[in-house]
């Protein structure tokens, strides 16, 4: 177990690694050394700021030694220009005037907190209805869900979200416009701020895992050791619950560990639908600010949350199934 | 009419029919027994038509005893089996006749009922104990599963028990491998944990279908010999079913031979290997080379390939393979099916004269039989 973790663990920074670089090398040397300063320096550029701009980020260094310097910072911290980035230094923005490593962890809990409240959402509903619909399959429930996960599955969040917004917040004043506020200030506050996008991404999200939980749970319940279970005199639920659910478990964890992967990096079209200012904002905004260190950061940040919960994962693989070995 | 000569006990055909005809007074005249199943009909809707997996069949069972139920692959032996517990489902399932365990009839038996009884008075061991055990709990939960649901017992009594019984059926160190999965344990083993999670809520009935197909021979024979013992100990009525006839002849007391979801024939053990008297039961004995022997040699197919239970023939089933419908007059058996006697002991259903039976067994058929 231990062992495995470890060598999972290197793996993980292996591949961090591997992206990182091909990243950094896309981003600060695959276009010349001109084009980066000018797409690192902001849009209101001046000659002086150009000139710090080239001369921080040392271009003039070979490219490994540039990425080493990167990559080291991460871990130790490093100076730029004058300005001390501390650890985890994921570099200067210039075009804002921000360690990108602050404007991260800034922007980070909206991300967090829209992941969260969805996930637990559309995990819920959705599992819970693949059940059901299990539970009933071929009746009218089991058609009545699996149709509406057929349906919601279809509404891309740039429709349904303005959609829903003009629904619930103008028409019906049920909802407060999506707004972040933070948990410890307020958690009513951030709970209601964030109902509506988190409604939106259950819609959406939830069909996926009525499917899922539905069609493995059928499968499991075609298995030999189900009609052993139903000789023993076990009751429906225990069948369903206890054993069918249990042997359905791997491929939900499979797809929710990309989901949370997904949303944890920020969701772009979702943010910027509900002027969230969280991680997918930020990656909007570092590209149309000419904000390169910030992007590398932000790209750095999403594949680490993404490889982070295959790792998990793989993890729960070997809690939910006796079978698999860690080795 | 000639069959009513049969020496055998063979009721005459004519006698059953009209027995049948009269409906239930007839049906029950076996119910004293454990369990008697009697004209059970089980047809499945399917896509193509109507599967008559089970077409006519009677048995009964005895406390303490072993019924073998002995057929090719397809004669319905598990569909039977099921039905026993009720474990189809019941849309697209079509059942009738009787099946009388105890003294309640469970066809009719609500599934909330039918439930306590599952596990508790009637139990169910299949062939592939790999498959049939569920991978994500350890043996000891699936046996203290089975302990907690009828006897309420709490989990430590529960897991006491499961201790207790992976002992009782020879699984050494029982204490630790009550904590492992099964697929730690081998072939024989896994059957071991089943037969002990069978038993754990001390059944009345065991149904065992094809329990040791799935081993080898040696482990085979230990499973047996396991059956046999916690037969002697529980005094459990086992309902055997295999298509191997030498595992018949060590485990049963009763043989019963199937065809296309009939009963053919019946009787004891000895009556039905040394003296059989239906043609489709000297085909499966003539396949064997030698009974007495330990080594059980899989059944070879009879001549000609099993009946289609879509639309089975007409008269007696096995018609289209008998080498002696031409001794009946080929038309009465291709029209007029032969009936079983509905009473209990020895029987068959063909319409040989008990004369011809004697004598086709005597001049051709026991001189194959090794
Ligand atoms: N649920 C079902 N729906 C339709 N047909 C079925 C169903 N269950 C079984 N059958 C059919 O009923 C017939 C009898 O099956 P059964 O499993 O009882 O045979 P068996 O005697 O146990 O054979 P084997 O020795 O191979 O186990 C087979 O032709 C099978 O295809
Ligand atoms: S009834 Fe006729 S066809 Fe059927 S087994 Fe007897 S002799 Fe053969
Ligand atoms: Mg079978």
């Amino acid at each position: 177990m231990l062992r495995f973790l470890v060598r999972r663990l290197l793996g993980v920074a292996a591949i961090l690694l591997v992206v990182s670089l091909i990243t950094f090398y896309l981003f600060f040397a695959a276009s010349g050394e001109d084009s980066v300063v000018r797409l690192s320096c902001g849009k209101n550029c001046t000659p002086e700021m150009r000139e710090t701009v080239r001369h921080n980020l040392g271009l003039t260094k070979p490219l490994l030694e540039q990425y080493w310097i990167f990559i080291s910072g991460i871990f130790a911290g490093r100076n730029i220009g004058e300005k001390t980035c501390n650890f985890p230094c994921l570099g200067y923005s210039f075009a804002n005037n921000q360690n990108v490593s602050h404007t991260v962890a800034d922007r980070f809990p909206t991300t967090v907190s829209l992941a969260i409240g969805a996930v637990v959402l559309f995990m819920t509903l959705g599992i819970g209805l693949g059940i059901l619909a299990a539970m009933r399959r071929g009746k009218k429930t089991d058609k009545v869900a699996t149709g509406f996960a057929l349906l919601s599955g279809s509404a891309p969040i740039y429709v349904l979200g303005p959609l829903f917004i003009y629904l619930f917040v103008q028409q019906l004043g049920w909802m407060d416009r999506p707004q972040y506020h933070q948990f410890t200030d307020d958690p009513f506050q951030w709970a209601s701020g964030l109902l509506l996008p988190w409604i939106c991404l259950m819609t959406i999200h939830m069909a996926m895992y009525v499917r899922l939980t539905r069609s493995t749970m059928v499968d499991v319940l075609s298995e030999d050791y189900v009609r052993t279970l139903k000789a023993k005199g076990l009751s429906g639920r225990s069948v369903y619950i206890k054993h069918a659910f249990r042997g359905a478990l791997s491929p939900i964890v499979t797809v929710l560990g990309v989901d949370i992967g997904v949303l944890m990096s920020g969701t772009i079209i979702t943010e910027s639908t509900f002027s969230l200012h969280g991680i997918g904002m930020l990656a909007v905004t570092s590209v149309t600010d000419s904000d390169l260190p910030m992007m590398m950061g932000v790209v750095v940040i999403a594949a680490s949350f993404t490889m982070l919960a295959n790792l998990v994962v793989d993890l729960l693989y070997a809690v939910i199934d006796p079978r698999v070995r860690l080795s | 009419m000639a069959a009513s000569t049969d020496t055998t006990a063979d009721q005459p055909t004519g006698k059953a029919e009209t027995a049948k005809k009269a409906g239930a007074p007839a049906r029950s005249d076996g119910s004293d027994a454990f369990l008697s199943v009697r004209d059970l009909r089980v047809h499945f809707s399917t896509d193509d038509g109507v599967v008559k997996a089970v077409d006519g069949l009677s048995f009964d069972v005895e406390k303490g005893r072993t019924l073998g139920i002995v057929g090719e692959s397809g004669s319905g032996k598990s569909v039977s089996s099921l039905t026993i517990l009720g474990l189809h489902n019941r849309e697209k399932t079509k059942i009738e006749g009787e099946i009388r365990f105890d003294g309640r009839e469970l066809i009719t038996m609500p599934e909330r009922k039918l439930r306590d009884l599952r596990g508790r008075r009637i139990s169910m061991i299949f062939q592939d104990p790999l498959t049939a055990l569920s991978p994500f709990y350890t043996v000891g939960e699936q046996i203290a599963e089975s302990y907690r649901r009828h006897l309420g017992a709490n989990r430590s009594d529960a897991h006491a028990r499961a201790i207790e019984m992976l002992d009782r059926v020879g699984i050494p160190n029982p204490k630790t491998r009550v904590n492992d999965y099964p697929h730690h344990f081998s072939g024989g083993m896994r059957q071991r944990a089943m037969i002990a999670m069978s038993l754990v809520c001390d059944p009345d009935l065991l149904i065992a279908d094809e329990p040791t197909t799935a081993l080898d021979v040696t482990v085979q024979a230990q499973i047996l010999d396991l059956l046999r013992d916690l037969q002697d100990e529980f005094g459990t009525a086992i309902l055997f079913i295999t298509h191997d006839l030498g595992v018949i002849a060590q485990m049963a007391h009763d043989v019963l031979v199937m065809y296309a979801g009939r009963s053919v024939e019946k009787g004891t053990v000895r009556e039905v290997l040394k003296n059989p008297r239906h043609p489709y039961t000297w085909g499966l004995l003539s396949s064997m080379p030698n009974l007495s022997g330990d080594v059980d040699v899989p059944l070879r197919p009879v001549r000609g390939t099993p009946p289609s239970l879509l639309a089975p023939p007409p008269g007696c089933p096995f018609h289209p393979r008998c080498d002696y419908a031409d001794v009946v007059g080929g038309e009465r058996c291709r029209t007029e099916p032969p009936l079983l006697a509905l009473s209990e002991g020895r029987g068959t259903a063909c319409h040989l004269s008990a004369e011809d039976k004697q004598r086709i067994f005597i001049d051709d058929v026991r001189p194959l039989l090794g």
